[in-house]
């Protein structure tokens, strides 16, 4: 193929055409328009994007029934798959985002986000106190929380033989858990146990101490039975795996399988990490976008989301309203605020945030 | 080759009758032959290969349980639980429209291309050109749209998934139209002329029935190959209108419930048909010539 | 044709002119469309390697070459040399299996030929991605064949097979089988069987006959299967992800995380065109070699 050669050269060439081309297209994409308190939401169409089975399956058509706005709710994988394509595409066509807390701060700061109008979130009154000092975005600017939680150690004692209390049982563990371990390896998930086993933040951006944190990975990586974020509590389940990093809420999924599965938060600590509700600024349906918000903030709805998600929400009257028996088949939705305010707040480091892009990359990429 | 001369007789029935019951009569064909049998048992070993997976997920998809591993009862509840999911249906009609759209596209520039490379072009530059998007890795296709849309900003959609697609579909058709069009009588496009008649009248009138056969066939490949495309559609795809395989892609990531055997079982069932009524049709085609 | 001309008279250049105008309206649409969504795109990618990641994806206007030279780095050195191990391995085998499946394939009946062939493909038109997901099924820990392992007494524990590089070679092997099988078969079939027939009968035996007729011819065939299963293999990011539980990291993987986990475009674009020159190259050797195969023994 010796013309393939010359395709990238003029190929090469027309790229500049391509930049010269961008600069008139991508211009202004659609300032940031106030919203009007008093807009018929009716008339607005609503597009969702949240995390597969985080939601209430009809919640699409409850909340049509209760304001009128035809929505549709669209699925992403991962913070990353959704913020990369909020990123890429001037107008995603996504009114109202599901992101963890540094993701909501990182779009913020990229001038991507709505700010809240409280005037059409009255039902911000329902949450704990607490719930409107987080890190990433004090007082919810741009963001309300949908959900939050811890991250430990998910695990079978039956497979284990004991009860882990530390980091270093996942990190280091004995010879008998050798290929019976997973971990998280999305986002700043990967690097937690390391850093909170050395004593160090979740937000550390010393270089040192990534680099302690890495060896540590890298000299865990072949304990490992897989990296897994979104199915190692069925690892559990099946067996294939004894104990796994796993987030409070999402072990709970294991739980409702197998009762014996347990949580824990080791004794060096974990994070706070919230899921937050976000509008986009390019939605052309704010006002819309404000009322879905407001209407996921209504007790009955955080109720049912606790209720049936099994993950704790920040929503006093929600949290207050649960079933007692319920907490005591999941432990995890009995972690208090004060417990829950104790772990550090995963915030966005800004630039350095990609120290730990590439710790991660390096980790995963060593062989 | 003794046996080429058998007659064909109904070849896409005993092809039909053969995926059903699996007789194993190549071996008796063989046997007859009076060669030895070994040479078909790597053949088969292959074909173990091949199917074993598939015959656990299509015997799962009548499993009772939820738990994907072990065997509990017979029962078709996925099947009506597939249906029901509303994301997996999306899916497949948002696949059904990408594939369309693409196939269009591809058709329509592919045999153009075809036409005018052979007619027109000597060197084998334009040629290389319109077949590198077959053989250029997807992954490179689809990291330079996804650059190039995000650069424009241009928004994703369907409408970008159809163009990223119409891309190596259209390689495709052209190299299935060129291969046709090599085995044309010039004669009558020559003869076409000679009577004055103009390249875009020969084009319409006299190159394209003969050259329909191709262009079917390169249509049939531009839609099957777009719909099972995953990498160009998971850069190019927008979150809210995924294709199937990306509708798969995040099922699987997320634990895969039993509706996934249901639909391969499904997906399975409608390629086998599709094959046999595809080999009816040429069959007929063939002898109608 | 007549003989070239250096010079083109007038009247030469006129012709010219009016082929190229004659031959626009065939060309010009498809040669534009491909233009701007494939070679400008392209063209793109190798644009942005020369600068700086933007720290949300997209770049910034600065010019480096720390996209290039980061490759040189032993991690992604290793990862590219162990991507290219594994789809070597993977073509090997694709090869020992596929060529004495398309070697008996092409000895069938024409009728059973068809069926044959048409059980090659037709795996291949279930979603992939259900392909895959059914060997974490028979290959995990509670899986099929530990569990038929254990029923016959040969292991009492569970032997891991998934999340290793041994699980992506099995998992690429049988996602590009059939590439392999079907230009093996084509070659095969296309041989003509009186010269095989000529050998046996002047005393050859039968695997001299096949050494010394069958393989070198089917060698070309034999080269587009591999190609065919190489370029894929390199670059398949999936079956990294799911049969090797995210241990095990391929180019194909490291270039899709570049652009959504990293956000590190430019690099991310600099290992997928090595990944394309790469690629380029063994087809290039490919094409060379089975130039060679085909034109040598006509020239001898």
């Amino acid at each position: 193929m010796p013309t393939m050669r010359r395709i990238s050269i003029a190929a090469a060439g027309t790229a500049a055409l391509a930049l010269v081309l961008s600069s008139c297209a991508g211009g202004d994409s659609g300032d940031g328009s106030d919203i009007d308190r008093t807009a018929d939401i009716s008339e607005q169409t609503l597009t969702v994007s949240i995390w597969a089975d985080y939601y209430p399956e009809d919640l699409a058509e409850k909340f049509e029934e209760a304001t009128g706005v035809k929505t549709t709710i669209v699925n992403h994988a991962t913070n990353e798959d959704v913020v990369a394509k909020l990123t890429a595409s001037s107008d995603p066509g996504i009114d109202v985002a599901f992101v963890s807390g540094q993701y909501a701060q990182a779009l913020a700061e990229q001038g991507l986000l709505q700010e809240l109008d409280k005037e059409l979130v009255p039902n911000e009154s329902n949450l704990y106190p607490e719930a409107l000092e987080l890190a990433y975005d004090e007082g919810n600017v741009y963001s309300e929380p949908y959900a939050w939680g811890t991250t430990g150690l998910c695990y079978r004692p039956d497979l284990t033989g004991f009860d882990p209390t530390s980091w270093n049982d996942l990190l280091n563990p004995m010879p008998e858990l050798d290929g019976k371990t997973t971990m998280l390896s999305t986002d700043r998930w990967l690097a937690l146990p390391a850093l909170k086993a050395a004593g160090y933040s979740v937000n550390t951006t010393d270089d040192a101490e990534l680099e302690e944190a890495k060896a540590q990975l890298l000299e865990t990586k072949p304990t490992l039975l897989a990296y897994d974020d979104t199915t190692f509590y069925s690892k559990l389940v099946s067996g294939e795996a004894a104990m796994v990093e796993a987030w409070d809420g999402w072990c709970n999924y294991g739980i409702a399988e197998n009762p014996d599965i347990k949580f824990v938060v080791p004794d060096e600590g974990a994070d706070l990490w919230v899921d937050t509700m976000t509008v986009l600024k390019s939605s052309e349906n704010k006002e819309a976008a404000m009322a879905f918000i407001n209407y996921i903030l209504d007790p009955e709805v955080q109720t049912w989301v606790a209720e049936n998600i099994l993950y704790k929400v920040p929503n006093q009257v929600a949290m207050e309203a649960l079933d007692p028996a319920l907490i005591e088949s999941y432990p995890t939705l009995g972690i208090t605020v004060d417990e829950l305010f104790e772990q550090e707040v995963i915030v966005d480091l800004g630039e350095d945030s990609l120290k730990y892009v590439d710790l991660n990359a390096e980790v995963l990429a060593t062989n | 080759m003794a046996e080429t001369t058998a007659p064909a007789t109904d070849r896409a029935g005993e092809t039909a009758a053969a995926m059903t019951d699996g007789a194993p009569a190549p071996a008796t064909s063989r046997a007859r032959r009076g060669k030895p049998r070994g040479i078909l048992v790597p053949l088969w070993l292959g074909y173990v290969f091949l199917y074993l997976p598939i015959l656990v997920v299509v015997v799962m998809s009548f499993n009772e349980s939820r738990n994907l591993f072990v065997w509990t009862g017979f029962s078709l509840r996925w099947y009506p639980e597939l249906f029901a999911d509303e994301a997996m249906m999306q899916g497949l009609v948002n696949t059904l429209i990408v594939a369309t759209g693409a196939t269009l596209i591809a058709t329509v520039l592919g045999t153009l291309l075809a036409y005018g490379i052979h007619h027109y072009t000597r060197g084998g530059l334009i040629r290389a050109f319109a077949i590198a998007p077959a053989i250029l890795p997807d992954l490179l296709l689809g990291i330079g749209l996804l650059t190039f849309f995000s650069l424009l900003s241009f928004t994703l959609g369907l409408h970008s998934v159809i163009l990223a697609h119409g891309v190596f579909a259209t390689a495709f058709v052209t190299a299935i139209v060129l291969a046709r069009m090599a085995n044309l009588d010039p004669s009558l496009e020559e003869a076409s002329r000679d009577l004055g008649m103009g390249p875009a009248k020969t084009f319409l009138r006299i190159t394209l029935p003969q050259l329909a056969p191709g262009i079917v066939a390169g249509a049939l490949l531009a839609f099957t190959l777009s719909l099972d495309e995953f990498v160009i559609a998971f850069f190019t795809t927008a979150p809210t209108q995924p294709t199937l395989p990306i509708v798969i892609y995040s099922m699987v990531r997320f634990g895969v419930t039993p509706e996934v055997n249901a639909l391969a079982t499904l997906l399975l069932l409608v390629s086998i048909v599709a094959v046999i009524s595809a080999q009816r049709l040429t069959r007929l085609t063939g002898t109608s010539r | 044709m007549t003989t070239t001309t250096p010079q083109a008279t007038p009247a030469v250049r006129a012709q010219r002119a009016r082929r190229g105008l004659a031959a626009a309206p065939f060309l010009a649409p498809g040669v534009f469309f491909l233009i701007v969504f494939m070679a400008i795109p392209v063209g793109l990618l190798a644009f942005y390697t020369f600068f700086k990641r933007g720290r949300f994806g997209g770049l910034v206007f600065e010019f480096t070459l720390d996209n290039w030279a980061k490759l040189a780095e032993p991690l992604y050195v290793g990862v590219i040399l162990q991507s290219v191990g594994l789809a070597f391995i993977v073509t090997v085998l694709a090869l020992l299996l596929g060529y004495p499946m398309a070697y008996a394939i092409a000895g069938l009946s024409p009728k059973w030929r068809t069926v044959a062939l048409i059980a090659v493909v037709l795996p291949f038109w279930t979603n992939f991605l259900i392909r895959t997901y059914a060997w974490i099924l028979l290959l995990n820990n509670a899986g099929f064949v530990n569990q038929w392992l254990q029923a016959i007494g040969i292991t009492d524990e569970p032997i891991s097979m998934l999340y290793t590089p041994q699980a992506i070679v099995v998992g690429l092997l049988y996602m590009y089988l059939p590439l392999m099988v079907l230009p093996l078969y084509a070659s095969l079939q296309q041989l003509d069987p009186s010269l095989r027939e000529a050998a046996t009968n002047l005393g050859a035996s039968p695997w001299r006959a096949f050494r010394t007729v069958t393989l070198p011819l089917s060698l070309p065939g034999a080269l587009t299967g591999c190609i065919f299963v190489f370029v894929p293999a390199m670059s398949n990011f999936v079956i990294p992800e799911l049969i090797g539980g995210g241990k095990t990291v391929m180019v194909g993987n490291l270039v899709r995380d570049q652009f959504y986990e990293a956000r590190d475009w430019p690099f991310g674009a600099t290992l997928a065109l090595v990944l394309t020159m790469l690629l380029v190259v063994v087809i290039v050797i490919q094409a060379a070699v089975s130039r060679r195969i085909t034109e040598g023994p006509r020239r001898g």
